[in-house]
């Protein structure tokens, strides 16, 4: 098995707090921690809340909508891979990948939409791709 | 809550000896080995031997779980042991920490080292992603996506450009500076001077930033001795000692930070403040280049010109010595001369000396050197990267 990705099955382990998020994951459901004493959201998750360290943390299903931040990749990279930072509906920053299109094909403020990559480690990996525009 | 903050008069911590090590690639040279001949570079150079030391700082480049392995092949005898490390930048906190153990009596003789090999251990520092750590708390959320440093340094600039416009030519004048000095220094890995043209035209490693626009990947190390006053007098060397400090965290603030900004904002306000002076008073500044967007973000964090003027503040070769309006890296810095085991801070402090000293290369050096800056990152964006700045002063 690729290294980082038995590396990550490893992290997962050891955060057994995260489980939640990979078993919704599995159904295409983006969780995201959201607070209930100041009601905002975080990335990455933790069990308390980082913005006024409550520690009434609940998982909440995301929008799953998101606007493009920064993305790069490794030119020589054979898979193409396209790393982004995307800016999540509900205020975060989350790192991540983007699919369907290539690097050159994407511009900061593109609409995107989350969707889960399946991983061989049994594991939904959130990616975005851009977002279908509505039928008018 | 009252922040209490320190002065320039508890300035207790002495630079008397300050080395650099010649090689760029040292394969038959163990890491542990590296890391005496920097020491011993150092304690020559300030006259004093490993008896006089009393006091180690160093970093996770240490070989080993901790740097007790390093300070028994030594063979010292510290009464005071650091090894705070926030990457690259942990040099520059070890020289914080050694004035503070000074000024309190803990210890009277520090000797920072710093060294490795990643060069000729095959490292592809920029472009591989580092092995992950599963107890890391970012772990589970970052690890999978592969990110490296060159992608999330790529995704800084990408994004410096979008806000304020700076342009691909701009960072390419940061390259063309540091190659401008590195054609005096020997030592220098990369001494052939380059264009704005041929940075421009070399190959795009992860967009928007090139291979010209990365530093250089090298074996090697340096080494620092600090004293205090009354010590430092009593040597042959050239008085500086360090007037100011700042050491920081610029996390990932549960998802709502801003890329485009760096811990300097807060690690330099802090030296500027403790020292009592301003940007405009810093005659020569080494600046960590791991990427040329780096630099220029830093000098607009620092306070050198406001956000986001960082590209009109470089081009032209105003960080060129004797041409420009603020001499950046004379010795060639990460771009072009060392970057010894991906860690800037110590070559940064290195050439501040030799700059204050008047032993910087006669083509580069800044007439009459009175007061320097030294800082960096450390780490990498996204999950947090460390930052810290130090303002040195000749005696």
């Amino acid at each position: 098995m690729d290294t980082l990705l038995d590396m990550h099955r490893q992290a997962v382990l050891a955060h057994p707090s995260s489980q939640p998020f990979w078993d919704a994951a599995r159904e295409g459901r983006l969780l995201l921690p959201q607070c209930t004493a100041c009601g905002r959201h975080h990335w990455y998750p933790r069990t308390f809340c980082p913005l006024c360290h409550s520690s009434r943390v609940r998982w909440q299903l995301a929008s799953g909508r998101a606007r493009l931040h920064a993305c790069s990749g490794l030119l020589r990279d054979p898979a193409q891979t396209v790393l982004a930072f995307v800016e999540l509906d509900e205020g975060p920053l989350m790192l991540t990948h983007l699919v369907g299109r290539q690097l050159a094909g994407w511009q900061i403020g593109d609409e995107l939409q989350v969707s889960f990559r399946a991983l061989e480690t049994g594991l939904h990996l959130p990616v975005f791709r851009a977002r279908e525009t509505e039928a008018v | 809550m009252a922040t209490v903050t320190r002065s320039r008069e508890t300035a207790l911590g002495w630079i008397v000896g300050a080395f650099e090590h010649p090689t760029r690639h040292a394969p038959d040279v163990s890491t542990a080995e590296l890391h005496r001949a920097c020491a011993a570079g150092a304690l020559t150079d300030a006259g004093l031997g490993f008896a006089d030391v009393d006091g180690y700082f160093g970093g996770r480049d240490v070989p080993g779980s901790n740097v007790s392995w390093l300070i028994d092949y030594l063979n010292i005898r510290p009464r005071f042991i650091d090894s705070t490390d926030t990457g690259g930048c942990s040099p520059l906190a070890h020289l914080m920490h050694a004035a503070d153990a000074l000024a309190s009596g803990r210890c009277s003789v520090a000797l920072i080292t710093l060294a490795g090999r990643p060069r000729s251990e095959g490292m592809r520092t920029g472009t591989a992603p580092r092995p992950g750590e599963p107890e890391r708390p970012d772990s589970p959320w970052e690890l999978p996506y592969g990110q490296t440093i060159t992608t999330l340094y790529a995704m800084m600039a990408a994004r410096h450009m979008h806000r304020f416009g700076t342009t691909a030519e701009q960072l390419a004048w940061v390259r063309v500076a540091m190659s401008q000095h590195a054609r005096h220094n020997p030592h220098a890995m990369y001494r052939e001077p380059v264009t704005v043209e041929q940075v421009l035209a070399s190959p795009l490693v992860a967009p928007p930033l090139r291979r010209l626009d990365c530093c250089v990947i090298s074996d090697g190390g340096g080494a620092l001795v600090v004293t205090r006053p009354e010590i430092a007098r009593g040597l042959r060397r050239p008085g500086v000692r360090l007037v100011g400090g700042g050491h920081t965290l610029h996390g990932s603030a549960g998802g709502y930070f801003e890329l485009t900004t760096s811990g300097a904002v807060v690690s330099g306000a802090q030296a500027f403040a403790e020292a009592g002076v301003k940007p405009r008073d810093i005659q020569y500044a080494s600046i960590y280049d791991n990427f040329t967007v780096m630099v220029l973000m830093q000098l607009e964090d620092l306070g050198f010109c406001a956000k986001g003027e960082g590209g009109r503040f470089v081009q032209d070769g105003q960080l060129i010595a004797g041409a420009g309006r603020l001499p950046v890296n004379t010795d060639g810095g990460g771009q072009c001369n060392n970057h010894p085991t991906n860690r800037g801070g110590i070559t940064k402090i290195i050439e501040a000396v030799r700059q204050l000293r008047g032993e910087a290369h006669p083509a580069v050096q800044v007439k009459d050197c009175a007061l320097a800056l030294a800082c960096g990152p450390g780490g990498s964006v996204s999950n947090g990267h460390s930052h810290a700045t130090v303002i040195l002063e000749r005696v």
